[in-house]
């Protein structure tokens, strides 16, 4: 991997934000309105249920937490699809540029794009509501790297997809936190969800991190268990990722895929 | 006597097939150092499914490219660093300003002191009073310009210009034609072009190859083309062998 190569995908995407700050925008505007709008909720909740649970802690930590992990993603799809909207493919792809090179560029992107909004949040987040990250000690190094690196590998499936079913399936991409929220139970145990949709979440890794930080603000010992094992599931998924992507990389270049986008270009 | 420079393109029995349709049909022919070749023949003949095999983003059913002695299925990184190419088709990014543009590209091609090399193409090409435009914002004539100058940013061994001067005014055309010409002198690169002009054709390629239904039909200097068939001109030979009406002579179909 030529270092040079990776740092010219990751420029590019320095150009575009430095010459349209309305790009910067969407970066910390919604994650911003997301802590806004559970800060008060959680406020609210104080009020009503008394001290005796930590609903800045349990709700808008989770927000936080689970939009860190929407920003990665976001972070590593926006990059890739400005290439789709300029129709950049047939520039880049006909260089010396490798598949490995390209990934390590939008992923790089992901994650400096996605430590603005998580500086916004953060900075919100603490200093309105008072949310302390103290309170999940040591575990919160794993909840972060577990969320990190999910964010990733649905960020680099998700580029897949597109390069796979065109640049219309990019309105499949933008979805799927939403999709996937409800079965990671961000806000509620897994045993509230029905039999399947707890097997599903089960062989999702975000759904140890919000149960552990659920465990620790009832008092109890951080799962180091289940966060290992969310740890290897990450592992897993995010090699996963990158082998699907490969393989459609290999399939866009036997059917002309790459081409065909790049003949979009003329429309 | 010296001997023939090593061609800088060589390509051998390269077929694309999908699903049961041959697009192009073991085509083999070469390029050597500071020559122009033309690749020319009616739409659909297989003309950018060769350019496109031959840029490595479309994988052949069968045959081989080699690019400067690399080759481009199993030495990618070092064929493609030694290639270049412009098409009308395919802009550079209209959302970076054109020396954004060429240092993003000049980083991916490994350009040495790329500053220099910037401002001495801005300067070729006659850009520098573009070179904090936005690349969408300009005219098609200096878009093409900027392409060029993206293309001759690494000192290519091989140029390819899939129809380079499309869309753009006759003057403008002939300004193109003569920069791209003078690069190849200077940089003694090889170039593959494809046009559907037959009088740019002439004017600049060493030697023209018809293709035709993926097939190389004949090739050779344009001249001796048009005396050897009996046409006026290169446009009456395309003409011809568009409509497939030419009986190649022995020796010059493939």
């Amino acid at each position: 991997m030529i270092p040079s190569r990776v740092f010219a995908i990751v420029l590019r995407q320095f150009y575009l934000l430095r010459g349209s700050p309305v790009r910067l925008l969407p970066m910390i505007a919604w994650v911003g309105i997301d802590i806004v709008l559970w800060g008060f909720l959680s406020r609210y909740l104080t009020a009503v249920a008394g001290p005796r649970f930590n609903f800045t802690a349990a709700l808008l930590g989770a927000v936080l937490l689970w939009d860190f992990l929407t920003r990665v993603m976001q972070g590593v799809t926006t990059a890739f699809f400005e290439d789709v909207w300029s129709r950049n493919f047939l520039n880049l792809f006909a260089t010396p540029l490798t598949v490995l090179e390209y990934l390590a560029g939008l992923v790089t992107t992901g994650v400096l794009t996605s430590l603005l909004g998580l500086a916004a949040m953060l900075i919100l987040a603490t200093t309105v509501f008072g949310l302390s990250f103290f309170v999940y000690g040591a575990a919160l190094a794993p909840f972060v790297l577990v969320l990190f690196l999910s964010g990733i590998t649905l960020g680099v499936l998700g580029t897949a997809i597109v390069l796979r079913f065109g640049p219309a399936s990019e309105w499949l991409i933008w979805p799927i936190p939403s999709v996937i929220s409800p079965f990671v139970g961000v806000f509620y145990p897994l045993s509230t969800l029905p039999g399947w949709m707890q097997a599903i979440g089960k062989a999702l890794p975000p759904s140890y991190v919000f149960q552990s930080m659920r465990a620790i603000l009832a008092g109890q010992p951080a799962d180091w268990g289940a966060l290992a094992l969310a740890g290897g599931l990450t592992a897993i998924y995010f090699v996963l990722a990158f082998a699907v992507f490969a393989a459609v990389y290999r399939f866009a270049m036997r059917t002309g895929l790459i081409a065909r986008y790049s003949a979009e270009t003329a429309g | 006597m010296t001997a023939p420079a090593d061609p800088v393109l060589t390509v051998s029995g390269l077929k694309k097939a999908y699903d049961g349709l041959i697009a192009v049909d073991g085509v083999s022919f070469e390029v050597c150092p500071g020559e122009i070749v033309g690749l020319v023949g009616p739409n659909g003949a297989g003309k950018t499914t060769t350019i496109s095999m031959i840029l490595g983003v479309l994988e052949p059913s069968a045959g081989q490219v080699r690019i400067d002695g690399a080759d481009l299925s199993t030495q990618r990184t070092k064929a493609l660093a030694r290639t270049n190419f412009a098409t009308a088709y395919a802009p550079l990014p209209g959302n970076l300003t054109v020396e954004q543009n060429l240092r993003v590209f000049g980083l991916i091609y490994g350009v040495k002191n790329i500053k220099g090399r910037i401002e001495a193409l801005l300067a070729d090409y006659d850009l520098q009073q573009h070179r904090r435009t936005k690349c969408g914002l300009l005219s098609s004539g200096e878009q093409t310009r900027v392409t060029l100058a993206k293309a001759m940013l690494n000192h290519p061994k091989l140029l390819l210009l899939d129809e380079p001067t499309a869309s753009i005014d006759p003057a403008t055309a002939r300004d193109i034609r003569a920069r791209i010409v003078a690069s190849a002198k200077t940089d003694g690169c090889g170039v593959l072009w494809t046009s559907h002009n037959m009088y740019e054709v002439a004017e600049v390629c060493h030697r023209v190859m018809f293709l035709a239904r993926g097939r190389i039909l004949l090739q050779g200097e344009p001249e001796a083309l048009i005396r050897q068939h009996g046409v006026a001109n290169l446009e009456d030979l395309f003409v011809s062998v568009a409509h497939e009406r030419l009986g190649a002579p022995a020796g010059h179909a493939e």
